[in-house]
């Protein structure tokens, strides 16, 4: 754990332009590895960009060199001075502030007011502060009045208040994660303006996002993260969006491949026109979705984070009841059916998030192994619990799936992503259901447990099952699938032959960079 | 594996052992400031009570018993039912006026009136629960302003069908027939509320719903983590109503072993605040039926130990409201601290307990 966290020679050398510099920076929380041998070097007066899929560790990183975590292993220089970061307020005393993804502005006080809110030593709360405001805002040209009331402001404005804030309170260093999710493409422009002129006053951006091709417009210089760990730093002008998607997804050669094709021409899970309206009026959120899964097929669905992933599989789950459209199981209508229907009719279903939705973090094993399955044999007898059945077959599913845990009265918390992952494939698998929705199925575990629950999905596949894959690693979608279909802002865009598809093919899919004129 | 159960057990009776002695201090420290006879309030309350003195420690511990599982309910759904107040005294009114109207004889009429207090203490509470389900007000609000709601609404109902005594102020509803009270169990030279025979049944029925049943393992999974129980097929909003449901039921209970053991009518002068105390000791018994019963005697038994300090040491009884204050407020620390410290305990346990490989894999993976 501790191998790199000492680097002595790179630290020692650092050119003195260098503003933010990471070695070795490591973070396990239970279960999971955050990060590990994360190295970055970030130079004053450049907008340094961090990208990865959800889930790589960008925002772990982020909230170390923040101080709302320390690391585990691994040092931070800030202008080539060592420091320990174990609070934000740490961190603005070094120069460093943040602009989070979702502000934290008082709709009902000024710009002023909440400016300095919390930072009311600087420059008073009065005319020195409103001094102070026009002054920066003019200086970086964001075009702040601080008497204006912040709930008359749109969504770029306040943007341009956080940032204010952070430059407020003496930032040097600015991390901005995510800043474009919540603008329209005019207000990204502005914000782009902004940062450059951040750039052009000698301060260090750090921006952090998954959208390419922005990234590559802005940035001077880009670092990708993928699996927790840096996997290189590119100067902007020298790299198109298809390579980084590449390097963002990984592109070595598929490992979980899968052998024969046990495709049958049974049908089990049909999907028509499924429509998903947006609540809140914006783009619906699934548009017009046809698929079908046959008996041994494995269908993964590709696509950027946020293209309608989650949508799908909760529609086809059940948990969306404003979702329109046939679903069909085994010939069977189940649109108008509850999720535990749905689930007693033979889906099987490993959710995204695990601790969220696929486990009781503070129940036993065997309590979660009734989870999901509470109507069903083992788990009961009669209206009540089968302690006795629901135990025993817990047993077996920590034998099987190798779940590694002292007993199964161990608290699910207390495992690590692995093998609560496994318990949860185990789980799923043990009613032998007909269709399996595995969304990221493998995301945060350690390659062990990867490689085992790849092979239980392989196996089933053999027996007959129907999957439909959800991943964000196209490693694993290329290897597993029999089918890939693309997922673009809640349609489906393409469907590639893993056999013969690319990973760059499908990272230009799935951000539309080859297909523009399609998704327009 | 049966270690990890023993270590479970020790850390749940740690926490409530720990608040104890917290609000055992803090209570001496308010005693000494103020000048009291710290030392002769507590060899009065530890003392060991007279049997009259004892039968009315079980009495009350019935009455705190039946408000805290109503509580408790809630609480292993994540519902926090203030309202259990105002549930048991508009349920209480409500069976004291069927049962008063005696159109059932004997016995009939009690199970009757029983049944129109759990309907009316669930009718209640459903509103709260209606409204957290279709509306997402939260319960915590909606339910404490229906106590006062009730409060009301029950005085306004009093005065319409109220019997008035002779040369007296107090208002009530007809007393019970003679064949519908529910007798007395002999206990120490007294007699304890033949009610303690259904809190008994309540304890243990609550106990098997909860932790037996399919029906209380969608409930406990609801409470434990909403979004888990949706992905796993349970109706989270059904779950919420039906629990507010069982609640107000419970609750309506709760004023009942006073009715038909004591009071035999519904007057103005009916006991209140019992609902309040119900929290408190469903907090202090961690929603267990027996840590329920514990916390439910401790509480009756500190406010009937105290009641002659004042003749005796001229202190005020309500001294012991601050130790029962500092002992909610200290047992909902002191679980927290014992539930983190248990976690971090078991990930050791965990880890310690598969091979040594495994952290380095951990870590390289």
């Amino acid at each position: 754990m501790s191998n790199t966290s000492t680097d002595p020679g790179a630290s020692a050398t650092g050119a003195p332009d260098v503003a933010v510099r990471l070695r070795g920076i490591g973070k396990t929380f239970p279960g999971v590895v955050a990060n590990h041998d994360v190295d970055i070097d970030v130079r004053r007066g450049t907008i340094h960009a961090i990208v990865g899929e959800n889930g790589a560790g960008k925002s772990t990183l982020m909230k170390i060199l923040y101080g709302v975590q320390k690391p585990d292993s691994g040092t931070i220089e800030l202008d080539g001075q060592p420091v320990v970061l174990s609070s934000p307020s740490d961190a603005i005393g070094h120069g460093v502030g943040m602009v989070f993804q979702h502000f934290m502005l008082a709709d009902n006080l000024t710009v002023l007011e909440n400016v300095v809110l919390g930072a009311e030593k600087l420059h008073g709360i009065g005319d020195g502060a409103r001094t102070k405001i026009r002054e920066i805002s003019a200086a970086y040209g964001l075009g702040i009045e601080p008497d204006d009331l912040v709930a008359d402001l749109g969504v770029g404005a306040r943007q341009r208040i956080e940032i204010l804030k952070v430059l407020y309170r003496g930032a040097r260093i600015i991390i901005l994660d995510e800043p474009t999710a919540v603008l329209v493409p005019q207000e990204v422009d502005e914000l782009f303006d902004n940062l450059r002129e951040l750039k052009a006053e000698g301060l260090a951006v750090i921006f952090i996002s998954h959208k390419l091709d922005e990234v590559l417009s802005v940035a001077d210089e880009v670092t990708v993260i993928r699996r927790g760990a840096t996997v290189s730093t590119v100067p902007a002008d020298s790299v198109t969006s298809r390579q980084l998607a590449e390097l963002m997804v990984g592109s070595e050669l598929p490992s979980p491949s899968t052998e024969l094709s046990t495709v049958t021409d049974v049908e089990v899970l049909e999907v028509v026109d499924l429509h998903l309206p947006d609540a809140r009026g914006g783009r619906p959120l699934l548009d017009g979705i046809s698929l079908r899964i046959h008996r041994g097929e494995i269908l993964g669905i590709a696509g950027v984070e946020g293209n309608g992933q989650a949508e799908l599989v909760e529609a086809i789950m059940g948990m969306r009841p404003d979702a329109t459209g046939r679903i069909e199981l085994n010939d069977g209508d189940i649109a108008g059916w509850s999720t535990r229907e749905r689930r007693e009719a033979g889906i099987g279903y490993i959710p995204e998030d695990r601790h969220r939705q696929g486990l009781l973090l503070d129940a036993p094993l065997w309590e979660n192994r009734v989870l999901g399955h509470q109507t069903r044999e083992p788990n009961i007898a009669g209206p009540f619990i089968d302690r006795r059945g629901a135990r025993d077959d817990t047993e077996r599913i920590v034998r099987e799936y190798d779940v590694r845990s002292p007993g199964i009265d161990t608290l699910a918390r207390a495992l690590s992503g692995g093998n609560q992952q496994k318990l949860i494939v185990g789980r799923e698998m043990s009613s032998e259901p007909s269709l399996l929705i595995a969304a990221h199925p493998t995301r945060g575990v350690d390659v062990g447990a990867q490689a085992a629950i790849w092979d239980h999905i392989k196996r089933a596949r053999r027996d007959g099952l129907a999957v439909l894959l959800i991943s964000a690693d196209l490693d694993e979608l290329i290897g597993l699938s029999d089918t890939i279909a693309v997922l673009l802002r809640g349609r489906l865009v393409g469907t590639f032959d893993p056999g013969d598809v690319t990973p760059q093919q499908l990272g230009s899919a799935m951000t539309g960079a080859t297909d523009e004129e399609e998704t327009a | 594996m049966t270690g990890s159960r023993m270590t479970r057990i020790a850390l749940a009776l740690a926490a409530p052992a720990l608040a104890l002695v917290t609000a055992f201090l803090i209570t001496s420290l308010v005693l000494i400031l103020a000048g009291d006879d710290w030392l002769g309030v507590w060899s009065q309350i530890l003392s060991w009570p007279t049997n009259r003195t004892m039968v009315n420690i079980v009495n009350s511990a019935t009455v705190y018993y039946l408000s805290a599982v109503a509580v408790a309910i809630g609480f292993r759904m994540n519902l926090f039912n203030i309202g259990v107040d105002g549930q048991y005294r508009i349920a209480s009114f409500a069976a004291a006026w069927v049962a008063g109207e005696a159109l059932l004889p004997g016995p009939l009429n009690i199970v009757l009136a029983l049944l129109a207090g759990m309907f009316v203490g669930a009718m209640w509470a459903g509103i709260a629960g209606l409204l957290r389900v279709t509306r997402g007000v939260s319960e915590v609000i909606s339910t404490i302003m229906l106590n006062a709601i009730a409060t009301a609404v029950v005085a306004y109902l009093l005065r319409k069908v109220a019997v008035r005594e002779e040369g007296s102020n107090i208002i009530s509803t007809k007393p019970l027939p003679e064949g519908s009270r529910i007798p007395g169990i002999p206990f120490l030279g007294g007699e304890i509320y033949g009610f303690v025979v259904i809190a008994v049944i309540v304890g243990i029925a609550y106990w098997v719903l909860l932790n037996r049943s399919r029906f209380g393992f969608d409930l406990r999974a609801a409470g434990q983590s909403e979004s888990a129980a949706v992905a796993s097929g349970i109706n989270v909003k059904k779950m919420m109503l039906v629990t507010m449901l069982m609640s107000g039921a419970i609750a309506g209970l709760v004023g009942l072993p006073l009715l038909f053991g004591q009071a035999y009518a519904y007057g103005s002068t009916f006991q209140s605040g019992l609902g309040f105390a119900g929290i408190a000791i469903a907090l202090l018994g961690r929603n267990h039926p027996i840590g329920i019963a514990i916390g439910a005697l401790l509480f009756a038994w500190l406010d009937q130990q105290s009641n002659p300090l004042q003749i005796l040491l001229d202190v005020s009884p309500d001294i012991v409201k601050v130790t029962q204050g500092v002992i909610v407020l200290t047992v909902v620390i002191a679980y927290e601290v014992v539930r983190r410290y248990g976690v971090r305990l078991e990930q050791r346990h965990v880890a310690a307990a598969l091979d040594p490989q495994f952290q380095q894999k951990e870590v390289s993976a």
